[in-house]
């Protein structure tokens, strides 16, 4: 609980907007984003970048100013499950790229909210998509444990960080494996000697046995240990999961969040009995490794049908630039539903994938990704259907502050609608 | 922009072609061939390839995009022998002997063509033992044919199959050099052997790459290239060579023969179709230039994510671009990209194709070019729904040089067809039946029309829905 005070105490500091406004969006097919139906005609309220009412009949203040929303859709603005967001501008020049700090010397310890960067071109591009919050985490090197990641919103001013520290990012598998010496032995070896270092660190100086972790790592580590940070471990294969969930036996305080879980639909029912939540590829179905052979698209509602809480997210799949994808993936889910033996979400399930489920996974449910009263005012208007690929974000709210549009993709796009130039060079054409 | 770091290829034990299923599909134009003497000892590793056996069938009450721009509400479409044998709007007469597929509700395209795939030789697994894309040993490998590295087990065939509705790809070698080597043309039905795969009578393409990775690739070895005039450099050397080899050759005398210049000299004749990996649009410029010089055509740049910038270049000089819909950042001749890049393009009268060299998009390029479309409405073009299915369908089949065989729905072409659960520009649907060569490769509701390669037989998930 102190760490939850932390955390909306950290919010309020860093992203309250400057100025936040009384806004009334009225007349929009609404969506909550907590999986219940659209309500057609609804209001949402907005009075100093938080949520003070959405639905039916909602009274509109007189102050308020009026958004006309007939036409349109309404809802929570995508909070985007797993990314990589202002970690890199462009992933190939090392220069620009922030997602690895392994080389350091330090893991558990690097804490990614300082790199993350919302001058970066990704903010501006994927909050035009409606992408309003982001999980970022750091990339793994040379250990199992990749370090601090955070939430991130897509607000276009300088402070980015929701919540830094939100949850400490681990591989298991494969990766974790190459990580951790060359088998997944290591890594469970890793694990324990790791985390009994921590141990030994919270005891006292002198009973640190640093043969794996430097004193900064041992802290990062502790708050796992005791809960207090969410640990958010990499993982694809079923029998992975399935000693994962032994060692959580081990470290009961231990909140594990799986990400990626391709195989999850294989111990679903091992997912709910131990309590633990996904972050999900949505549409692996290829034997990538020989940990997914047993990739299907139908993992999603799979694991959903059998009551794990999932929610979507760009694990390594373009995830410093395409969060933007996360709506036609969700849409992806729901076509399933017309497919013969294939499970997929309904619309109201995939939407809340990626809007309240992912809040409520990291831990900030109660004041992120949906439209109830009280919650952060991320609200998003869209043209149609925001799962649907001719749809588009008409208006962004982030932290209750209309967003500006356009981006630098789009200033290329104007340059050069027509593309042949003109009286004067491309150069001047702005 | 294929991951590096996956690949591969097995080779099949020599398969002796057996008795493959002989069908009421269309003889190829291999069989054909093979019943003559060979005039020219020039057709290795021949396509085996043989339709399988389909029934002659009727889709009804179907909206129809035929791949060339057409659309057709409440229409028909008839395949018999393997091949179209006819489309049309409601009144269209059904022969008695047809068996009718009710569309009501569905939508029907041509099978959908990937013009850049690398499955079979970066296939899944993606284990460095499948590694088989790139022969990174040289930044000029002609000699090299992509055929080759195919692994026809490769699950992405099946994927791409019943999620995409392809029904051809082309296998292109990876853009680690600069001539990376031959393509081949395929055909998505599984087969003991990549020459059961192959695609008959499609002529081959020559990989071509510029920028960044050849000139990283051979730079960090230190070897030439390591600039983009480098890269130009050993090109314009090369293909010098490969004058004076076509020159040798023609001259009647006695000439040694040089496989990687054998590829050269049949792009230099026109058999054999530029494939031209390029971002920028500044290096496109000059690799048009540079073809010129050396008379030789490039049929398509593909990635391409500057095309938008010289739009009218590209039209003018009928050359298509090969493009994702919004692949952006991921290195720095990507930067410049847009989602708006195929519908400027389109509306500047150039040609489009969107593909995928992905093994995860090749599974919805109708989704990829809905983005597209959606992103240039935005901008005040108008693009009819049926002109984007011709961007997956005839415009690749076009620029792979099988438009008069496949792409299209018009009476004689092979009978390549999707019929989709709704409209497939739509991310609510899905390929409900998939014909290649009038047979039915999948079929949505029977489990038995699923795909299932010998790599997944036996392992968890074998024969679940993907």
């Amino acid at each position: 609980m102190r760490h939850f005070l932390y955390a909306a105490a950290a919010m309020a500091a860093l992203t309250s907007p400057s100025y936040a406004e009384t806004i009334a969006i009225t007349g929009g097919k609404l969506v909550i984003g907590d999986g219940s139906a659209p309500i057609d005609g609804g209001t949402v309220v907005i009075r100093e970048g938080t949520i003070v009412a959405a639905g039916a009949g909602v009274a509109i203040p007189a102050d308020a100013r009026k958004i006309d929303a007939s036409g349109k859709w309404v809802t929570p603005g995508i909070f985007a499950g797993f990314t990589r967001l202002g970690l890199a501008e462009v992933d190939a020049v090392d220069g620009t790229n922030d997602k690895s700090g392994g080389k350091s010397g330090f893991s558990a310890a690097i804490d990614i909210a300082p790199a993350i960067d919302p001058f970066r071109t990704p903010f501006a591009v994927n909050r035009s998509a409606g992408v309003t919050r982001a999980v970022v985490a750091p990339e793994p090197s040379g250990s199992i444990f990749a370090g601090q990641g955070a939430i991130a919103d897509l607000g276009a001013d300088s402070d980015s960080v929701t919540k830094a520290r939100a949850f400490q990012f681990a591989i298991f598998g494969e990766d974790g494996a190459a990580n951790a010496g060359g088998s997944r032995a290591g890594t469970h070896l890793h694990f324990r000697a790791m985390l009994r270092e921590a141990q030994e660190y919270a005891t006292g100086r002198d009973n640190f046995d640093d043969d794996l972790l430097k004193a900064e790592d041992a802290k990062a580590l502790l708050s796992v240990l005791r809960g207090e940070t969410r640990l958010l471990i990499h993982v694809e294969g079923a029998n992975d999961m399935l000693r994962l969930i032994e060692l959580k036996r081990e470290f009961p305080a231990i909140k594990m969040v799986f990400v990626g879980v391709t195989e999850g639909w294989r111990v679903a029912r091992q997912l709910v009995q131990a309590g633990i939540p996904v972050i999900a590829s949505a549409l692996n179905d290829l034997p990538v490794t020989f940990e997914m052979l047993g990739a299907t698209q139908s993992n999603v509602g799979r694991m959903k049908d059998a009551g794990v809480k999932v929610a979507i997210g760009m694990i390594n799949d373009r995830d410093a630039h395409q969060l933007r994808y996360t709506t036609q993936y969700a849409g992806n889910l729901v076509s399933l539903e017309k497919v013969p033996g294939a499970t997929g979400l309904t619309w109201d399930e995939a939407f809340s994938a990626i809007t309240s489920v992912p809040a409520e996974i990291m831990g900030v449910g109660e004041t992120l990704g949906s439209l109830k009263s009280g919650k952060a005012a991320d609200v998003v208007l869209w043209d149609g259907d925001p799962l649907e690929l001719s749809s588009a974000a008409t208006t962004v709210i982030i932290d209750g502050v209309e967003q500006p549009s356009g981006n630098r993709q789009q200033r290329l796009r104007d340059r050069y609608a027509r593309p042949t130039e003109g009286d004067l060079p491309k150069a001047y054409d702005r | 922009m294929m991951n590096m770091n996956k690949l591969a290829l097995l080779f099949l034990a020599a398969a002796v072609a057996g008795c493959a299923a002989q069908g009421d599909g269309p003889a190829t134009a291999t069989s054909k061939a093979a019943e003559k003497p060979a005039a020219k000892v020039e057709a290795p590793f021949a396509s085996t390839y043989k339709a399988y056996p389909g029934t002659a069938t009727a889709i009804r009450n179907v909206t129809i995009y035929d791949g060339e721009g057409g659309r057709i509400d409440n229409g028909v479409v008839l395949m018999s022998g393997g091949k179209i044998s006819g489309i049309g709007g409601p009144d269209m007469a059904i022969p008695d002997n047809m068996l009718v597929v009710d569309g009501r509700g569905k939508f029907v395209t041509p099978g959908i063509i990937d013009i850049h795939s690398h499955l079979g030789d970066y296939p899944t697994p993606s284990v460095e033992a499948h590694d088989d894309g790139n022969e990174a040993t040289s930044p000029t490998t002609p000699e090299v044919w992509a055929e080759h590295s195919v692994w026809p087990q490769d699950p992405g065939f099946s994927r791409a199959l019943t999620n995409g509705g392809i029904t051809s790809l082309q296998i292109l070698p990876g853009s680690a050099n600069l001539m990376g080597g031959r393509s081949v043309v395929l055909k998505n039905v599984y087969s003991r052997t990549v020459q059961g795969m192959k695609f008959p009578g499609a002529p081959y393409g020559l990989k071509m790459a510029c920028g960044e990775n050849p000139k990283r690739v051979y730079g960090s070895k230190g070897r030439m290239p390591s600039t983009r005039m480098g890269n130009l450099a050993v090109n314009r050397q090369t293909w010098i060579k490969a004058q004076e080899y076509k020159k040798k050759r023609d001259s009647g005398k006695e000439f040694t023969r040089d496989l990687g210049m054998e590829t050269l000299a049949g792009v230099l004749d026109g058999d054999i179709l530029i494939q031209n990996h390029c971002y920028r649009a500044d290096e496109m410029a000059i690799v048009l230039d540079m073809a010129k010089e050396f008379g030789y055509k490039v049929t398509a740049f593909h990635h391409a994510v500057e095309s938008y910038k010289i739009a009218d270049l590209l039209r003018d000089n009928g050359v298509c671009s090969a493009v994702w819909a919004d692949w952006w950042g991921f290195k720095m001749e990507a930067y410049d990209a847009i989602p708006e890049n195929a519908a400027i393009l389109h509306n500047s009268g150039a040609c489009v194709i969107i593909h995928s060299d992905d093994e995860n998009q090749i599974q919805r390029l109708n989704q990829e070019a809905a983005k597209a479309q959606a992103d240039g409405r935005r901008m005040g073009f108008k693009i009819s729904d049926a002109d984007v299915i011709t961007w997956l369908t005839y415009n690749p089949a076009k620029a792979l040089g099988i438009a008069d065989k496949t792409g299209s729905l018009k009476p004689g072409k092979m009978a390549d067809v999707v019929l989709w659960n709704g409209n497939p520009l739509s991310v609510y649907s899905r390929p409900d039946k998939v014909w290649i060569d009038g047979a039915m490769m999948y079929d949505a509701a029977n489990p038995r029309l699923r795909p299932v390669s010998d790599f997944e037989l036996g392992q968890p998930g074998e024969g679940d829905v993907k």
